[in-house]
């Protein structure tokens, strides 16, 4: 299968998938939300407590333990990671208070979207603009440095995360907090939910699908390999509302969601930078994370925290709306996402100019140039 | 014929893609090789290079894949 094909039947059985998993009992248009599941992971080891989600979302261990899987097959399984640890984290940490001003990850976005949920297209140019924010700062030098091999357990922490959870859930759900009303009381059967997450883990392994890099891509270099994935996903998803007759185009009343235009906007906005700056969405670095990646790792466990923080301090919305504490800390994660992108820029300009001085100074070429 | 070598080990995509890309445009240039870590990274380069013109081979050396970007005739 050539690249192009993979990647939009990726997208496609992704999206069947997403529609299914609704069908069997996931809220509305959250076939799969990785901000939101990781939220209600939180929520089920009672880091936060807001009742109505908290359950320990088998699709998420799905997603990892495919990737890993994979990775292992395909033998591009690869114990890394030392590149800016603390500050992926908090990019993980801003990426989750974004989504949850939002209501979602920019997967459940263009879920949300697809159902005809007209304020996921509000929040969509928040998300562009975000990303391309993101891209300026990598033209500009933004780099956080390079990953290390690390010793080969370290690679193994998010697939055997995913697996004590799993574990949780099955023997020990006594130990663990159930929503019993609300969103994280709607849920596909535990089996069909694993299930999809390991298939759809799987293919965004073997093709990269990252619904942050599809536009990143574009903006960068016209590539609209990635974009391919999740327009396929778009359309399927649409395509499937359509046909079960839950396409309800309209504002109001929409499922988990506000109508708060200007913070859907700037919550979506916030994914879309942390996403670029912490290179890849949520889904992605689930992803990496089954690879054996620990700087993705780290940026999940930062989402976890961050989806703790948001409801612990009761910043993050509801389908009232955004409180003013949350609209208080999306402008200060504004403001904080931007400095850090000024800063990790500006230092890799100078490192650059250094070395390129030391080389000068030295009298000899490049030492990368060979001949 | 000009060779370049440029490390992108450990580097987090895009940056692979943006630094090749860069030195792509350089017109002296017949030969580029890269060295990256990760398959995503081996693919992205790849499909950046073969999109504006150069042929790819890939070696996988257990550590490190190195990918030899060559210039096609004409381009």
């Amino acid at each position: 299968m050539g690249e192009k094909t993979a990647i939009v039947f990726a997208g496609i059985v992704s999206g069947i998938i997403a529609v299914l998993l609704v069908v069997m009992g996931n809220p509305a248009n959250m076939g799969f939300c990785i901000a939101c599941f990781i939220r209600d992971i939180a929520g089920g080891l009672g880091l936060h407590r807001a009742a109505v989600v908290q359950y320990l979302r088998p699709e998420i261990m799905g997603l990892v333990l495919g990737s890993f899987i994979t990775a292992l097959l395909f033998r591009e399984f690869r114990s890394s990671g030392g590149s800016s640890v603390i500050l992926r984290f908090m990019l993980g940490m801003f990426m989750m208070m974004g989504a949850l001003i939002f209501l979602g990850c920019p997967l459940r976005m263009l879920l949300r979207l697809a159902g005809g949920d007209l304020n996921a297209l509000v929040a969509f140019p928040g998300y562009v603009l975000g990303i391309w924010v993101g891209t300026r700062f990598l033209q500009q030098g933004y780099t956080l440095g390079q990953s290390r091999e690390q010793s080969r357990l370290s690679g193994f922490v998010g697939p055997l995360l995913a697996l004590a959870l799993l574990l949780l859930l099955t023997a020990a759900p006594t130990l663990l907090f159930f929503s019993e009303e609300g969103p994280g009381s709607m849920k596909a059967p535990l089996l069909i939910a694993l299930a999809a997450g390991l298939v759809v883990g799987v293919l965004a392994q073997r093709t990269r699908l990252c619904t942050m890099g599809a536009f990143r891509d574009i903006i960068l270099f016209r590539d609209h390999h990635l974009f391919s994935g999740v327009a396929a996903l778009f359309l399927v998803v649409l395509a499937g509302n359509l046909l079960l007759g839950s396409f309800n185009p309209g504002f109001a009343g929409q499922p988990v969601a506000h109508t708060d235009g200007l913070w859907n906007f700037l919550g979506m906005g916030i994914v879309g930078l942390a996403a670029v700056l912490a290179g890849g969405c949520p889904l992605r670095q689930l992803i990496l994370s089954g690879e054996g990646n620990g700087d993705a790792m780290s940026t999940v466990l930062g989402l976890a925290a961050g989806a703790a923080l948001m409801h612990n301090f009761k910043w993050a919305a509801s389908p009232a709306g955004v409180s003013s504490g949350g609209q208080a800390m999306v402008i200060i994660v504004w403001i904080l996402l931007l400095a850090a992108g000024w800063c990790v820029a500006r230092q890799a300009r100078e490192d650059e100019a250094r070395e390129q001085k030391a080389v000068s100074g030295a009298g000899g070429l490049p030492p990368v140039d060979i001949k | 014929m000009s060779t370049k070598l440029i490390d992108c080990c450990g580097l987090s995509c895009p940056e692979p893609v943006l630094r090749v890309r860069q030195i792509l445009q350089d017109p002296s240039l017949q030969e580029v090789r890269v060295k990256v870590s990760a398959a995503a990274a081996r693919d992205n380069v790849s499909r950046a290079a073969r999109n504006l013109g150069w042929q790819v081979g890939v070696k996988d050396d257990g550590d490190c894949f190195l990918l030899t970007l060559t210039r096609r005739a004409g381009k």
